[in-house]
């Protein structure tokens, strides 16, 4: 057993060690950069990754998926600090049930059609109706493919019976959406005007069919570091954040 | 030994406390009511599908492969070991940007694929194709490991016996060989069942034709916590019941054996 002994020696050698190494360094850590965790929708990757860097206070930790998956981890008791979605309506039920401080718009957006290859495929929505057509969009959960269904819903109900039978994926948030596009698996879909990236065109949705989009975003209640969260918030309407946003094409936030 | 058992009640109340909190967390009653919803059912029967086709064409096509493997020794046998080895260590997220860009529209193959007039991405055999890729290895490795036991001695008495070498191989190598190819089969089953990350990304969510049950977890995760609970507990109640099985069959081959 003389090996078992040499064994537990070293594991408390090193459970000793990392111990003072945590001793040295923590404190310093937190006085110095604390971490301040932003849970936002897939399609402020872009933007926010650019600008985050730049945020002085804090080492800024994102996590990027669909809003409504987001919001869903915060019920079930993740606590990111800031919480940003692609929508106004998580926000506002996340607040209602008590999850989040009062939310903020911060931006809009534009929901367009996104089509790939050369882009003839599609030149406007009654387009997405020919059969032969292979359509991706957001799963009904995630507010993409919330706006979606909103623009589907004021076609002709034949129209729109004919389109949704074109779907052949149901992606969990708008970068699943515009891999599939970009990948030629799908000809077109419906993504923000930000997401229309190189190898895409995108095509501008008439103005009566145009869903409002609106983002969100909020403190999390039970933030550990709430002035920081707010900060950080505040930074989303003006600041280095702000004009990265306006940069990705994102509208400014409805005044007032 | 006592103080082995410490690390072992860790580790115990590790593992198994996640798997017991799908089952406690919401009365038992309300698991079955969220399984009578259409769309779950859906998903759990077309996981059934696709697992069962993918194991078929693994067993068909690996059980040979695996043979050949075991009992003969030829140059580059190490090489492609390893090679067909690769899909059990790769992430299942690579394991989907690979099978794009190798048979996708418009991967290395897809061209000819189009042209064969076969459709993979959308398509439920996508998911097969995908399911295949990640659980193939769990198999060939357990049904090389199970040739390779064989006693050489009974396939060159076969052989001298006049028999063929597919009669060999079906008449004493497979028979002989049986336990550890269930195994090997029952691991990948397991495996094609749980595989999520290669089947989004390759084949997409489509309820009832790409939308597999871990796929409809996720997809429920946000909506419908209590739907995507009681998908998880079937899941888990398979799994168990394919590892039981294994056990089953490996505890009566050593009975026997």
């Amino acid at each position: 057993m003389r090996w078992l002994a040499l064994v537990l020696v070293l594991a408390l050698a090193a459970v000793v060690v990392g111990c003072g190494a945590d001793d040295e360094e923590q404190p310093a850590a937190q006085e110095d950069r604390p971490e301040l965790i932003v849970s936002a929708a897939a399609s402020l990757s872009d933007a926010l990754t650019a600008c985050s860097k730049q945020f002085e206070d804090a080492t800024v930790r994102l996590s990027f998926a669909g809003s409504d998956e987001l919001a869903a981890q915060i019920r079930q008791g993740v606590k990111p600090d800031v919480y940003a979605a692609a929508n106004t309506r998580l926000p506002q039920e996340l607040a209602q049930e008590g999850l989040l401080g009062a939310p903020v718009e911060f931006a809009t957006n534009e929901l367009v059609i996104a089509v790939g290859g050369d882009g003839t495929a599609v030149e406007r929505v009654e387009d997405m109706a020919e059969p032969g057509i292979d359509l991706v969009i957001g799963a009904e959960s995630v507010p993409v493919g919330a706006y979606t269904r909103e623009v589907l819903g004021r076609l002709p109900d034949a129209l729109e019976e004919q389109i949704l039978a074109n779907v052949r994926s149901e992606e969990p948030d708008v970068k699943g959406v515009v891999g599939k596009i970009t990948q030629g698996a799908a000809d077109a879909g419906f993504v923000y005007l930000t997401d229309v990236t190189e190898g895409l065109t995108g095509v501008e949705l008439p103005p009566e069919l145009r869903p409002s989009v609106a983002y969100g975003a909020g403190v999390v209640e039970g933030s550990e570091q709430p002035e920081l969260a707010q900060q950080y918030l505040d930074g989303l309407t003006e600041g280095p954040c702000a004009d990265a946003l306006r940069e990705e094409g994102f509208g400014p936030p409805p005044a007032g | 030994m006592r103080w082995f058992a410490l690390p072992l009640a860790l580790a115990l109340v590790f593992l198994v406390l996640p798997v017991l909190a799908i089952f406690l967390d919401r009365p038992p009653g309300e698991l079955l009511d969220a399984l009578r919803e259409p769309g779950a059912l859906d998903a759990l029967w077309l996981s059934l599908q696709t697992s069962v086709t993918a194991l078929a064409i693994i067993v068909v096509v690996g059980t040979p492969a695996a043979y050949l493997l075991a009992t003969r020794r030829f140059r580059g046998r190490a090489l492609v070991i390893t090679l067909i080895e690769l899909p059990l260590v790769l992430p299942p997220a690579v394991a989907g940007i690979a099978l794009l860009a190798a048979v996708g529209p418009s991967g290395i193959l897809g061209g000819a694929i189009e042209d064969a007039g076969v459709r993979l991405t959308f398509e439920t055999a996508g998911v097969v194709v995908a399911l295949t890729f990640v659980a193939s290895p769990y198999y060939l490795r357990q049904a090389q490991a199970a040739f390779g036991a064989l006693d050489p001695s009974w396939l060159e008495a076969s052989r001298t016996l006049g028999a063929s070498p597919a009669r060999t191989f079906a008449r004493v190598a497979v028979p002989t060989a049986t336990p550890g190819l269930m195994t090997g089969g029952a691991l990948a089953f397991g495996r094609a069942l749980g595989e999520f990350g290669a089947t989004l990304m390759f084949a997409g969510s489509l309820a009832g034709i790409t939308q597999t049950a871990p796929l409809a977890i996720y997809e429920r995760f946000a909506t419908d916590f209590e739907a995507a609970l009681a998908l998880s507990a079937v899941l888990v109640a398979v799994s168990a019941a394919i590892l039981l099985s294994v056990k089953f069959v490996e505890g009566s081959a050593l009975a026997r054996g």
